[in-house]
């Protein structure tokens, strides 16, 4: 399974060229709304933490990484032109790609480790302050670009690296939640206080879910920078967050098939709404409507159903 | 008292009390649980029943007074750690993970005696594929045991009542602990179900040769099965002794019925 998705994933990497840049555009977007809202609803969904903060830790892993390969990446690479040297340049972007996952986990550490006592509501709002937080401070560190942010980084993202990261995260989620540990973030999500007493320490179980999801948006974050080739504290802000979370609640909480489902719908349907111009995000809107009160419990749960029978 | 000095308890209370703000719930309550025995602790609503379970649990913490198990103190403990300790309970109110299977269920509780981590499952090398198996034959032994093998892979949120109550002792019991605490089992059962769960009370003790303390209201449920009963009211002990001592013991007479009827 996961050797045909690389395999796959290699094959969409060959092509990549070859296809319409609109269509690639689109399908790097996908790709990288597949990593965040995979990614989101480990903690969302599996561990069923309200975290409204995971654009905070996308900004976390895109300014560290493009820091890396613009500032740093000269200096380790001297005499090779970016574009020039294939591999030592991807080298060095799959190393910030995953030192941006590192810090925006240590991020998710440390806003986790004393927020995630808290419970619902309030690990929402603590969240939602640190995705603001990390905004603000973004705009004020001129070694960053403040707010007009970083601009001019390589382009090394392609089709390749998103959707081979993309199922990196779908494989690591969907494998810690398919174990006897694993099932302890379920266990929490479903009675904390029942979790407690069959000896499982709920807080470690919140703060790794928290941490590993941080990292894939770190991840999900360098990929984008390295793909946008700028990168601003704007980018970043509450309504990303936003879209992630209702991904997640679309494909129904904690079920990986359908939050996949859900982020290539969601990164689609503006696209396709692109001829009604103007209305399109009321469309959009009215539609997220329609869905969450037809289907409160997710668009794509048929997996639950079938496995009942 | 029960306990003689000798042998040391399985559990033990020292004048443990507990007060929020000026209501004192539980107050200078003394008992010892020994090993493999069954004892219960009743007394008529508001006496502090649940309060002596939340203390010995980890839920809350004693104002004053020792809890020792096995001979070193838990107070402080946080309850997954006092759970560690091998004590395991079931709730009032079925508190089972309403959303996974039964099999699931019984296999989270698991979680102590695991060695894996994320990152076995994640690698899914050898040694985590084999604890996977193992894990899994463990837990069909037990559903096997209380005849739950055919809801196997039902959420647990589907199973009748009684089947339930049968799972979260199921649950308790696979993070194979020394003292289990039931917390009311007999709520809201019929008759029939009634005398169903005190075989499998007395079952349990004798299959596990564990202890068990049982918080119950119903009489029948507790005078029958129980070898040692605790009688608390206003949070104190009024009472200790077999079901027969306890039942003759006016104090007891007096909690439960009023002075006037006891007269």
């Amino acid at each position: 399974m996961l050797l045909g998705s690389l395999l796959a994933v290699g094959v969409l990497g060959w092509f990549s060229d070859k296809i319409n840049p609109y269509h690639a555009d689109v399908l790097t977007k996908v790709g990288i709304n597949i990593i965040l809202a995979v990614s989101l609803n480990l903690v969302n969904g599996y561990t069923g933490q309200f975290s409204l903060g995971h654009a905070g830790f996308m900004a976390v892993g895109a300014y560290t990484s493009a820091a890396i390969t613009l500032f740093l990446g000269p200096k380790i690479l001297p005499h090779h032109d970016m574009a020039d040297s294939y591999w030592a340049a991807y080298a060095v972007f799959g190393g910030a790609l995953v030192a941006g996952g590192l810090v925006a986990a240590l991020a998710g550490w440390g806003v986790g480790a004393p927020s995630l006592r808290l419970k619902g509501d309030y690990l929402a709002i603590v969240t939602l302050g640190f995705g603001e937080i990390i905004r603000v401070i973004f705009c004020n560190i001129h070694f960053l670009g403040g707010a007009l942010g970083l601009n001019g980084i390589p382009a090394c993202t392609n089709l390749f690296w998103v959707f081979a990261t993309a199922v990196l995260c779908t494989y690591v989620v969907v494998a810690m939640v398919h174990s006897t540990y694993g099932r302890g973030f379920l266990a929490v999500h479903d009675d904390e206080v029942a979790a407690e007493a069959m000896g499982l320490n709920t807080t470690r179980y919140k703060i790794v879910a928290f941490v590993v999801g941080a990292f894939f948006a770190g991840l999900a974050g360098g990929l984008y920078g390295h793909y946008t080739l700028s990168i601003d504290p704007k980018g970043f802000g509450f309504m990303h967050s936003i879209d992630i979370v209702v991904m997640v609640i679309l494909g129904g909480m904690g079920n990986t098939p359908g939050v996949i489902l859900a982020a290539v719908v969601l990164t689609l349907l503006p696209e396709w709404l692109r001829p009604v111009a103007q209305y399109r995000m009321v469309i959009y809107s009215f539609l997220l409507i329609v869905l969450m009160l037809t289907r409160p419990q997710g668009l794509f749960t048929w997996r639950r159903k079938w496995k009942q029978v | 008292m029960a306990a003689s000095p000798t042998s040391q308890p399985l559990l033990r209370l020292e004048h443990c009390t507990m007060r929020f703000g000026g209501l004192t719930c539980v107050s200078e309550f003394t008992a010892h649980i020994a090993e493999m025995d069954l004892v219960g602790l009743i007394g008529p609503n508001g006496a502090g029943k649940t309060t002596v379970f939340n203390l010995i649990t980890g839920v809350y913490q004693p104002t004053g007074g020792k809890i020792e198990f096995r001979g070193k103190s838990i107070v402080g403990k946080k309850p997954y750690q006092i759970t560690a300790h091998g004590i395991a309970r079931t709730f009032q109110n079925i508190r089972l993970f309403p959303s996974l299977s039964v099999f699931d269920n019984v296999r989270v509780a698991f979680h102590l005696h695991l060695f894996q981590g994320i990152a076995h499952a994640v690698w899914r090398g050898g040694a985590f594929l084999r604890e996977e198996r193992e894990i899994a034959e463990q837990v069909m032994a037990l559903l096997e045991i209380f005849q739950l093998t055919k809801f196997r892979d039902a959420p647990a949120s589907s199973l009748p009542y009684g089947d339930q109550r049968r799972l979260e002792i199921v649950r308790a019991l696979a993070t194979r602990p020394k003292l289990l605490l039931l917390d009311e089992p007999a709520a809201g059962m019929n008759p029939t179900e009634k005398t169903e769960l005190m075989k499998l009370i007395q079952f349990v003790e004798q299959k596990f040769k564990i202890s068990v303390l049982l918080v119950e209201h119903d009489m029948q449920v507790v005078m029958g099965i129980c070898r040692r009963i605790l009688v608390l009211d206003y949070g104190i002990k009024i009472a200790e002794g077999t079901p027969q001592e306890v039942r003759a013991n006016p104090k007891v007479i007096e909690a439960y019925l009023g002075q006037e009827q006891a007269k």
